[in-house]
């Protein structure tokens, strides 16, 4: 197959932005949502009228749990954007799915400069109610999750859990194997003045916090926050004329030939991250060797160790040997993982904190935390459960 | 000991416990949420092939029959992964419970999400032979998994 039928080479990410991040903001979700897309227009170089397309996950929940208050259509009316098409929406390859989407509307002529965002308000929303026990006296619940009702499953941290007591079970890591992610980027964040935690942490601390469930303590969970992320995904023809090197979407993953079910999922200890890496390495002639850096998707710290293995940088079963110590990990490792602090130290900012961190890293502009030696190619991530979609990026020279 | 009636004085959720959340019910997933009142843990069944459908639908994705029902299975089960919850998310919740996956004894790749009870948590092992008992709520009978040694 030629390489220009696959649609994500002919687009790169041209411009970033993100609002500021915080345990409790003084503005709103779309306000946050407004400062980020602006940021990301004008890094790219671009003006409102050349936005022809939106994309966001998982669209306006409408709800009050913060998951998601900003769709497309607000966003599309706060701007005053003339677009020729968008879209926002949960049932896609998990946080990457506005990307794929864009990707295709891009493919098909629609559009050529996409603002992507999303929009997280979890830290307010707790303070306000338990966000995830939005249940009201004499409601019952539906949707696949209706399977789980009666159980006390209170959190996503309870629920992945059972993922992940699995995971352990069946490699043997040990707790302060597991630390390791949760050290290192706690390290990245104390180098990132936007991160929400920056005080380093050891191994002491982390074996005395609080256990959560399973094998989960609470550094190993990520931190709700009240923040936005936007990118600008444009042709790549388009991305050429613009300021910034563009960032080419070399591949994606995007499958789901697993079960499609929190309940039913037939791969509990690595979840569904498998195919969609072997997916995505089969649209590339890149390796895992020519990876110079990894920003996974840690919503939980073992969604990182599992993608380091589905992504094919250690072994089944061997990511406990592979951050043994943090050395490899580390900034100055031979794959720096998570370089921002990532959602467990800078926020919860939901896989787009990851291509914001990507983009940063890629264009030289890390300050403290910048990883050495000019890196060209990352590997960036999202997953949960059924969800998971993967993304190789490549610095054109 | 599947006679729900035998469980009468359950302690499965202790007074002060938050309440069970429940399920809305539909032509589908009924029987998996009633029949616990005759004691039976019931599984969609293709009638033709065999295969056990869980979640429920009336479509065999192994035979495409429709012709599906519910049928009462063993109750009996296994443990294919559990984790114990140790954080208070609500007033009243125990300080440690347990939350799992439970195939069914009958088909590996029916997966039931259920808490394991009537043990202590930390007795709780991958693979434990498990077997259902039953608590009523409103008009629902939750199935529960308690140690098959029980």
């Amino acid at each position: 197959m030629p390489a220009n039928a696959y649609g994500e080479k002919n687009t790169a990410i041209t411009g970033v932005g993100q609002s500021k991040v915080s345990r409790g903001s003084e503005h709103s979700a779309l306000r946050l949502t407004v400062d980020a897309c602006m940021a990301a227009i004008k890094d790219a170089g671009l003006t409102r009228a050349a936005i022809d397309g939106i994309a966001t996950w998982p669209g306006d929940r409408g709800d009050e749990s913060g998951f998601s208050p900003v769709g497309s259509a607000g966003l599309q009316d706060a701007l005053r954007l003339k677009v020729k098409w968008y879209a926002g929406g949960g049932e896609a390859p998990g946080q990457y799915g506005a990307v794929f989407n864009a990707i295709g509307a891009i493919s098909a002529g629609l559009c050529r400069n996409v603002l992507i965002f999303r929009t997280m308000y979890e830290a307010t929303a707790r303070k306000a109610a338990f966000a995830n026990s939005l249940l009201k006296p004499g409601q019952r619940q539906g949707g696949g999750f209706a399977w789980y009702a009666p159980y006390w499953n209170y959190a996503a941290a309870l629920q992945q859990s059972l993922f992940f007591n699995k995971y352990t079970h069946n490699s043997g890591i040990k707790p302060e194997q597991i630390a390791q992610i949760s050290i290192n980027q706690r390290r990245n964040a104390s180098l990132n003045p936007a991160a929400i935690y920056r005080t380093p942490i050891t191994l002491d601390d982390y074996m005395a916090s609080p256990r959560i469930a399973g094998p989960l303590r609470i550094y190993d969970c990520d931190v709700p926050i009240d923040g936005c992320t936007a990118i600008i995904v444009s042709r790549l023809d388009v991305a050429r004329d613009l300021r910034n090197k563009p960032v080419r979407i070399e591949a994606v993953g995007s499958s789901m030939e697993y079960r499609n079910s929190w309940t039913q999922l037939d791969c509990l200890p690595t979840q569904a991250q498998p195919h969609v890496a072997e997916m995505m390495w089969s649209r590339t002639d890149l390796k895992p060797k020519d990876v110079h850096m990894a920003q996974l998707y840690d919503g939980f710290s073992f969604h990182t160790i599992n993608w380091l293995e589905n992504f094919g940088f250690c072994g089944r079963y061997e990511a406990k040997d592979f951050i043994e110590g943090g050395k490899r990990i580390a900034l100055e490792g031979e794959l720096p993982v998570n370089t921002s602090g990532g959602a467990l130290s800078a926020g919860r900012l939901h896989a787009y904190g990851a291509v914001h961190e990507a983009c940063t890293q890629l264009w030289g502009r890390g300050g403290e935390r910048q990883v050495k030696g000019d890196p060209r190619v990352v590997a960036t991530s999202t997953a949960g459960g059924p969800l998971a979609g993967a993304m190789l990026l490549v610095k054109e020279d | 000991m599947l006679d729900s009636e035998t469980k009468a004085g359950s302690t499965i959720t202790p007074p002060g416990a938050p309440a069970r959340a429940l399920p809305v019910i539909d032509k589908d997933n009924e029987a998996f949420w009633t029949w616990g009142a005759k004691g039976q843990l019931a599984i969609f069944r293709c009638q033709d092939c065999g295969y056990y459908i869980h979640t429920p639908v009336r479509f065999c994705p192994k035979c495409e029959s429709v012709d599906v029902e519910p049928e009462a299975t063993s109750g009996k089960g296994f443990v294919t992964s559990f984790t114990i919850n140790y954080k208070q998310w609500v007033p009243g919740l125990p300080e440690r419970f347990v939350l799992a996956i439970v195939r069914i004894a009958e088909q590996d790749d029916v997966q039931l999400i259920t808490n394991i009870v009537n043990c202590d948590p930390d007795s709780v092992t991958m693979d434990m032979p498990v077997k259902v008992v039953f608590e009523q709520h409103e008009d629902l009978w939750i199935p529960f998994f308690e140690p098959e040694s029980n």
